[in-house]
């Protein structure tokens, strides 16, 4: 009897339709991630032949000098590059959200502008710069551009926004009262930061050292172009799969390049678990106090960040539209009529294609897979599998991704073999690659929307999917827009994944714009990276409208 | 036959138990509070009524009918939470008509009639376009309310509907529930902390504590003669004391305050005053017992008696007023 009544009572609340999602978005991901995951380590540890080689791919990687430098290299820039980022993005997040300095919103918004462009173009722009003809150069200061100097300073400007968002997030959600206590307790200025403010921090400076060095350590973009003869993990993985066809040999620098962010990725969880949030409705802001040496201080520290990037940018456009920069500095429109051989001016259009397809199918897919680990209940082992699996993409570089989709897809054996080679499987790589960021956020605002509407619409009998369509699709919209956009605008930029995954028959302006700066027509390269500034702006801005309005 | 039958019903949490062998019987068209301390499981226990939570063991029987294993869906029953859940991306109008639209049998014209007599019901009709954050607390509340009763469920589920209001509107409101469930005579569970709101409202209450049943009675009997020492100390105030083996319980109001002392009068010092509007409660002390006593007397009285600390007071207690508990 109570057998029976312990079985029934597990149906009471089953939802079959539930249920036949969960294992859809399930399955979707295990085969999209798992397996080609499991194809790379398989891979890593078995020789050409295909026989258990257990570690004797990592003893001749390490054994060959000429491999195994790049690990110093890439963990020498990294490092590099996280302490400037880290550094930078404190100062100009405190400078924004604890100063008095004018033009905040100004500062803002130039400190973001490398998110709209790939890596590459961050190196192409360094090249206008300090290149050959830079301008500095051409001054006289030659920086050495091609090598460590170049890929550093490409990864500062890389890693910087990234640095600087998760401190202003941090630094802006303060309680006021602290600061409050101190001022009447007669608590001097540098005691209040290295007792208040530095405890505060601590989480995100952990968080952000980590997200610097994994994203330094796994870029291909800047090495790939201005590199020079430095060579890292990302660019020795392309040159084993994509040059030589070591397949194994790449393998093993995919688990390689996976080493930072597993790191990460566990202190993450061990961080943050102890890390308790001590804002309640209590909390009231931060009163800035003044101090004109303080606030001038800072206004040059970032007038000299946000003047650099807009060089960048200017840069571009001088190169965009001159006839041939430095000696022939007429303007003209020639270098938006792209080469045919590089993919023309259609490489463009697709990346706005796959980029559209990969928000849209990104937006659908995120948002439904946080509402069936939010909302569904009863499902206990599934719902923690997929959980689990949720946030393990961070840990993963796109230049893995890419590997292991060609590794798994691009089997004869596999069924799933026929979406190699197709805008598919970029979409498909895009959608794996970016999703943890959009299911985050997505299932913050899932959390804010009461449980009880579903309850209350369980009790008038309205079907589960209207709810859903009716209530928490429209109570989301905001965040949705958000999703869309992190997809669109990463999609238009990424390098890492793509670069082994597209076809000759579809390229993507990205790889166009890495192909013709290794070509030399960086002029043309100028040209299409204003065009992905272009659309990721509009679409940055199409999103603000749709925030304003919801 | 009761329209609604819980027999044994049991449910854990982990090691916790939450409800241990629940039994009770509630009638068409009673209104019953469920009324308990924050952790006593009386929320479960209406979450599993509604369906929306599954016993470990144990039958609820609707309408005669067993319905331990029927969904919440087929239960026909509707329900306001403490949060109104209304949903904000609708107005009022569409909240209500929200879930009218599953009923394909009524032409939306019929729809909309019934949504307008609704919302007459529950006064609002002129708010009816509103969005949920336009209204006020008690406004939403009777929205809420209104969406619940307009799909003629055959009981309404009432999780703490009120805690969320402040004082006055929260008195005014019982009046109008109470008004509105008698008018449509609709079967009514309501879960609550507040004791003033059980005592004001219910036909019955049920007290609950620790996950089991301490007593089943109308409020009356629930007040005048509590059937434990936690129903006593839990619904208002109980001095209590011991006569010879038994342990005896007096409420403050029923204790009689006399101004010359009689053989068996009780005496007690004054400590404190704590002036309370229209009565004062005093707070005593008796040297006899080494127990404090709570005293309520008019305030007036207190006047006139001019008590101040260390007063010695005469206290009498009506032998039918005492309650007798086992120890």
């Amino acid at each position: 009897m109570a057998i029976i009544y312990s079985i029934k009572r597990n149906f009471v609340r089953f939802n079959t339709a539930q249920f036949c999602v969960l294992l859809f978005i399930l399955a979707i991901f295990t085969i999209s991630f798992v397996f080609p995951l499991g194809t790379l380590f398989s891979k890593a540890f078995t020789g050409e032949n295909g026989a258990f080689a257990g570690f004797a791919n990592y003893k001749s990687y390490f054994g060959n000098p000429s491999l195994s430098v790049s690990v110093w290299n890439t963990i020498d820039i990294s490092l590099v590059t996280t302490i400037f980022s880290t550094a930078f993005g404190f100062l100009y997040a405190y400078a924004i959200t604890r100063t008095k300095i004018l033009g905040k919103s100004f500062f803002k918004y130039v400190a973001l502008v490398p998110i709209f462009i790939p890596t590459v173009v961050h190196a192409l722009g360094l090249v206008y710069i300090f290149g050959r003809q830079g301008v500095i150069t051409r001054l006289g200061f030659d920086i050495e551009l091609y090598g460590r100097n170049g890929i550093i300073i490409s990864e500062i400007i890389y890693t910087f926004p990234q640095a600087f968002l998760l401190f202003l997030v941090a630094l802006e959600y303060v309680d006021g009262r602290l600061y409050e206590a101190c001022e009447v307790m007669g608590v001097k200025p540098l005691r209040q930061f290295l007792h208040v403010t530095l405890p505060e921090m601590k989480y995100t400076v952990v968080n952000t050292i980590f997200v610097c060095f994994t994203l330094a350590f796994t870029d291909f973009g800047a090495p790939k172009v201005i590199g020079g003869n430095y060579n890292v993990l990302a660019t020795d993985i392309y040159k084993q799969i994509a040059g030589q066809f070591n397949m194994n040999m790449g393998a093993v620098v995919g688990t390689l390049l996976l080493i930072p962010a597993i790191i990460s990725f566990i202190t993450g969880r061990f961080v943050s678990n102890k890390n308790t949030s001590t804002l309640n409705s209590k909390t009231i802001p931060l009163t800035i106090s003044k101090n004109p040496v303080r606030d001038a201080t800072f206004f040059l520290f970032c007038g000299f960040i946000a003047t650099f990037f807009i060089l960048l940018i200017i840069s571009l456009f001088i190169g965009a539209f001159t006839t041939y920069y430095p000696y022939d500095l007429n303007l003209t429109l020639k270098h938006f009529i792209f080469n045919q051989s590089k993919g023309g001016i259609g490489c463009f259009f697709n990346s706005v294609l796959m980029s559209v397809a990969s928000a849209v199918l990104g937006s659908i897919f995120v948002f439904v897979y946080s509402y069936m680990m939010e909302k569904a209940e009863g499902f206990g082992i599934l719902t923690k599998y997929g959980k689990l699996l949720s946030l393990l993409p961070l840990a993963v570089p796109g230049m893995v991704i890419g590997v292991s989709f060609i590794f798994f897809f691009n089997s004869e054996s596999n069924p799933l073999h026929f979406i190699y080679g197709t805008i598919i499987i970029l979409v498909l790589s895009n959608i794996i690659h970016y999703f943890s960021v959009p299911y985050l956020t997505a299932t913050g605002a899932l959390k804010k929307l009461d449980r009880e509407f579903e309850m209350v619409a369980e009790s008038m009998n309205i079907p589960c999917w209207q709810t859903f369509f009716r209530v928490s699709v429209p109570l989301s919209t905001h965040a949705i827009a958000e999703i869309a956009m992190y997809f669109f605008v990463n999609s238009m930029v990424t390098v890492s994944a793509i670069v082994f995954l597209y076809s000759a028959n579809f390229k993507i302006a990205a790889i166009a714009i890495t192909h013709m700066e290794e070509a030399g027509d960086i002029s043309q390269a100028a040209a299409m990276s204003l065009l992905i500034l272009l659309v990721n702006v509009a679409v940055r801005m199409l999103y603000h409208i749709i925030k304003e309005k919801s | 036959m009761s329209f609604l039958e819980i027999k044994n019903i049991t449910k854990r949490f982990g090691q916790q138990t939450v409800l241990s062998n629940i039994n009770m019987n509630i009638e068409q068209g009673e209104l019953v509070c469920i009324l308990g301390p924050s952790g006593c499981g009386k929320t479960t226990l209406l979450r599993i009524i509604a369906g929306l939570e599954t016993a470990d063991s144990g039958q609820i029987f609707i309408d005669s009918r067993d319905s331990t294993f029927l969904p919440s869906s087929k239960r026909n029953f509707g329900i306001v939470f403490q949060s109104y859940a209304l949903f904000p991306n609708m107005t009022v109008m569409e909240n209500i008509l929200f879930g009218l639209k599953q009923k394909k049998e009524m032409t939306s014209a019929e729809r909309k009639k019934k949504a307008l007599d609704m919302l007459n019901l529950v006064d609002l009709c002129e708010h009816q376009n509103k969005y949920p954050r336009q209204l006020s607390g008690g406004q939403q509340q009777r929205t809420a309310i209104a969406r619940a009763i307009a799909l003629s469920p055959s009981y309404l589920l009432l999780d703490e509907p009120l805690s969320a209001l402040d004082a006055k509107v929260r008195a005014k409101l019982r009046t109008e529930i109470r008004a509105l469930q008698r008018k449509i005579g609709i079967t009514t569970i309501m879960v609550t902390h507040d004791q003033e709101e059980a005592l004001t409202m219910a036909d019955r209450i049920i007290v609950m504590n620790n996950a089991v049943i301490e007593q089943i009675a109308n409020p009356h009997t629930i007040y005048n003669y509590p059937a434990s020492r936690f129903v006593a100390d839990f619904i208002g105030t109980m001095n209590f004391y011991n006569e010879g083996e038994a342990m005896r319980g007096i409420r403050p109001e029923k204790i009689k305050v006399v101004e010359h002392w009689e053989p068996h009068d009780i005496k007690a010092l004054v400590k404190e005053l704590e002036f309370k509007g229209a009565f004062t409660r005093i707070h005593s002390h008796i040297p006899k017992e080494n127990s404090e006593f709570f005293i309520d007397l008019p305030s007036e009285r207190v006047e006139n008696m001019k008590l101040q600390r260390d007063t010695m007071l005469f206290l009498q207690i009506p032998e039918e007023h005492a309650v007798r508990y086992s120890v």
